[in-house]
């Protein structure tokens, strides 16, 4: 980094970090630039990796060279894309009151794709997988072996079952948590306060964490303060 | 015309997906690589639509001289300023040594890295004045994260260093995280998991509607 | 003096304090480093005056935010000066992953996909560099790939410093014969599905606009069935959820996460259910990765800062805690006293 572009950086760390005095000017500064850079940088992002190298290299392709320049595969035209770009055109649509009813069609594609994924991963991965990594066997370290698991794979594949369950009641709305089924519930809170616990745990973590990297910028990029 | 049109276009689309997944093989296959393409092209031009209105706004702000509207000129510059950089860059304009990575590198990078950085200092400061152990379930939040806190860093080790091995704050910390916290993950992901699946379904069936600017 | 003057003097010595740090790190200037006596000393101070919070607290006079604030900057900034290196415990799920790289044979084909942006690399970056370089002492071949625009670019970064290495430099490693950057291509979970069936097809040139068949590397390489084994690097969406999702359970691959700290409590549930072979979670992940690669890196540099700070928070949750507990009792005596 040179010294202009080292300069601008700490300037610009330094007026969203003076947001912790107090609201001034410095800060709002910086984070105008902040959302205009951010908001041009997405747009030029998917205009390249999007569209261009979407639809406009897919529709208007190029011969693939190697090396030496020879062809190692001849341009193939895919004029599928245009359904695409009339869907992306669809999108803009919307900008004009009188026909942007049609920019539902664009919508309607996006969230029929995302449902129907969607649908069927999050059914196998976070639903199915799951309740079979939960009936483990509880002493045995694997199906068929008998009683030989050590007593600490016991206890944590009781705990798992006992956890997951009991979340699992508690989030069962349709039933009043009354009687068992209330003393089950609130097991079931008592595993998810040790979740939530660990996360906050995580999440402060995580912040310091990049914390100190941009201590570690201005100390030792900018000033040379530290090794 | 308006509403079954939609409907139509989510129900194929949602369809083709979830067929799709038991039988990968043509034409199923090249249905996946069409949809793949088409969405990203969709998203580029979603993306127009979210700047344009960042622009009208701010445009409208400094037109009628509203107060700030310093700050929305200095958004308007600067959305200007990177789009046009990129775009006449062309398709390397993320090659480093081009004025879109300098700007990338010296602007974007710090601020967006501080913006996020100082939540830790009000995660600390909400801490000391917000976090109490009013009742049961508070104080095992509590009690849950003191131990991964301490207990993932080397001050845990430090301090609990005197106690055999398997026993100190480092491994307990990594038990609460592998069975108690999992078990509690598990369970908030199957339930998310099933509110997917219904959601996902009702959409491909046309029950839900409210993407198409509907109720049931 | 007006509050005005005040911020006008303290932004000038600001300034001043750092033109002449920045002039003397120009001239040559070494870094600073706290003597051991110095370094105890800070300690000691941080920790009285914490009591010292302690006992306004307990009175009712709560300390100001920015307060609070100062002490987190000290914290995180002080620990940077202090010579101090300190132990870690390995979690097994690092273990894991470190055990399931060092099973791969040499010349195993192994899959890092970059799905993070810049403000995620102090946690990630130190993950990146310290699998590339053990894949590259194990004699790996890597493929790297994003779902993320910046993902490619953090893995130059790092493949660039891995590189320059002594030790790495003199395999002579070639591009395109030992290592590939296919870089980025959006889509999210539809290009991992896309890559089930081919890579090719999701990536038909590399990061530089070589064509995938004019990669020596990429020759044998049709899909996920000729990938050893796939490391995911992740802050978000698209991330590590959807390689589980898609890539181990559709595809059956042998899968490793690296994640940042506020995503890593989900991946639990994954990697118990064996979905996931092998988690780094968050800066202390990548702290014990180094440890079991035997390298120096940010990650262990950085766990001091992280010591220091996770002491604070907790101790500013105590403090609130006792305040509390006493302000409580207090009322309820009060309470007594006015019934008799």
């Amino acid at each position: 980094m040179d010294h202009f572009s080292l300069w601008l950086a700490a300037f610009l760390t330094l007026g969203i970090v003076s947001f912790l005095y107090k609201d001034n000017a410095w800060y709002k500064i910086s984070e105008a630039i902040f959302v205009g850079i951010s908001a041009g940088y997405w747009v030029v992002s998917l205009f390249w990796d999007n569209f261009y190298a979407k639809f406009w290299k897919g529709v208007f392709p190029e011969d693939q060279l190697n090396e030496a320049g020879e062809v190692i595969q001849a341009a193939q035209p895919d004029y599928w894309l245009f359904i695409g770009g009339a869907l992306g055109l669809l999108m803009l649509l919307r900008l004009v009151p009188k026909i942007g009813w049609m920019s539902r069609w664009s919508l309607a594609f996006i969230v029929g794709a995302t449902s129907g994924l969607w649908l069927m991963n999050y059914l196998s991965s976070n639903v199915l997988v799951q309740i079979q990594g939960t009936i483990v066997p509880l002493f045995s370290s694997a199906f068929g072996t008998g009683f030989d698991a050590t007593w600490e794979t016991a206890v944590q594949n009781i705990v798992i079952l006992v956890g997951t369950f009991t979340g699992l009641v508690y989030f069962y709305f349709s039933k009043e948590h009354k009687g068992a089924f209330g003393r089950t519930a609130r097991v079931g809170i008592f595993f998810l306060m040790i979740t939530f616990g660990a996360s906050f745990g995580y999440t402060v973590m995580s912040r310091m964490s990049l914390l100190i990297g941009r201590i570690d910028f201005l100390l030792h990029d900018w000033l040379g303060m530290i090794e | 015309m308006r509403r079954e049109v939609p409907l139509i276009i989510t129900g194929i689309v949602g369809l083709g997906f979830v067929v799709q997944y038991f039988i990968p093989h043509f034409p199923f296959s090249k249905m996946n690589d069409w949809f793949t393409d088409w969405f990203s092209i969709v998203q580029a031009c979603a993306i127009v639509l979210g700047a344009l209105n960042l622009l009208k706004v701010s445009l409208e702000k400094v037109a009628a001289q509203k107060k700030d509207w310093g700050y929305a000129a200095v958004i308007i510059a600067s959305f200007l300023l990177i789009t046009i950089v990129g775009l006449v860059e062309g398709e390397g304009f993320r090659t480093p040594g081009t004025t879109f990575d300098w700007l990338y590198v010296n602007v974007y990078i710090p601020l967006s890295a501080t913006m996020f950085s100082i939540l830790a200092f009000f995660v600390a400061s909400a801490s000391y004045r917000a976090f109490r152990a009013r009742n049961l379930e508070a104080t095992l939040l509590l009690i849950a994260a003191f131990f991964v806190m301490i207990g993932r860093v080397p001050v845990g080790e430090m301090i609990s260093g005197f106690m055999p091995e398997g026993w100190r704050l480092g491994n307990l910390a990594s038990w609460i995280m592998n069975v108690p916290q999992a078990a509690g993950q598990r369970a908030i992901m199957i339930g998310i998991g099933l509110g997917i699946v219904a959601t996902s379904l009702r959409i491909i069936l046309g029950i839900e509607r409210a993407h198409i600017g509907g109720g049931e | 003096m007006s509050t005005r003057a005040k911020e006008i003097i303290a932004i000038a010595s600001i300034t001043v304090f750092a033109l002449i740090f920045y002039i003397r790190k120009v001239t040559g200037g070494l870094p600073f480093e706290f003597p051991m006596a110095v370094t105890y000393g800070v300690i000691g101070l941080l920790a009285l005056s914490l009591l010292w919070i302690l006992i306004l607290t307990i009175q009712g006079k709560l300390i100001e935010r920015r307060v609070v604030f100062v002490y987190v900057a000290f914290a995180v900034g002080l620990p940077l000066f202090m010579p101090i290196s300190q132990k870690m415990t390995i979690s097994p799920e690092v273990q894991q992953l470190y055990d399931a790289v060092l099973e791969q044979k040499p010349g195993s084909r192994v899959l890092i996909s970059f799905d993070y942006d810049p403000p995620s690399a102090p946690e990630l970056q130190p993950m990146a560099e310290s699998f590339i370089r053990l894949c590259f002492e194990r004699d790996l071949q890597v493929i790297i790939m994003g779902l993320w625009p910046q993902g490619p670019q953090q893995a130059n970064l790092a493949l660039q410093k891995v590189l320059e290495e002594e030790a790495i430099a003199a395999k002579n490693l070639q591009y395109g014969v030992d290592y590939v950057n296919l870089g980025f291509q959006s889509g999210n979970e539809f290009v991992i599905q896309g890559m089930g069936d081919s890579f090719k097809k999701k990536f038909p040139t590399d990061y530089q606009g070589r064509p995938y068949d004019d990669i020596p590397m990429l020759s044998n390489v049709k899909n996920f069935y000729n990938i050893d084994y796939c490391f995911n690097l992740s802050s978000g969406f698209p991330g590590s959820v959807e390689w589980v999702q898609v890539a181990v359970d559709r595809y059956g691959q042998d899968m490793g996460a690296g994640n940042t700290a506020v995503q890593a409590p989900t991946m639990y549930a994954y990697l118990n259910a064996n979905q996931l072979n092998g988690l780094l979670g968050g800066m202390n992940g990548a702290a014990e990765f180094e440890i079991l690669c035997d390298y120096e890196g940010k990650g262990r540099k950085y766990m001091v800062s992280q010591s220091f700070s996770h002491v604070v928070v907790i101790a500013f949750v105590l403090i609130g805690n006792v305040a509390f507990f006493m302000s409580g009792r207090k009322s309820a005596l009060n309470g007594e006293k006015e019934q008799a």
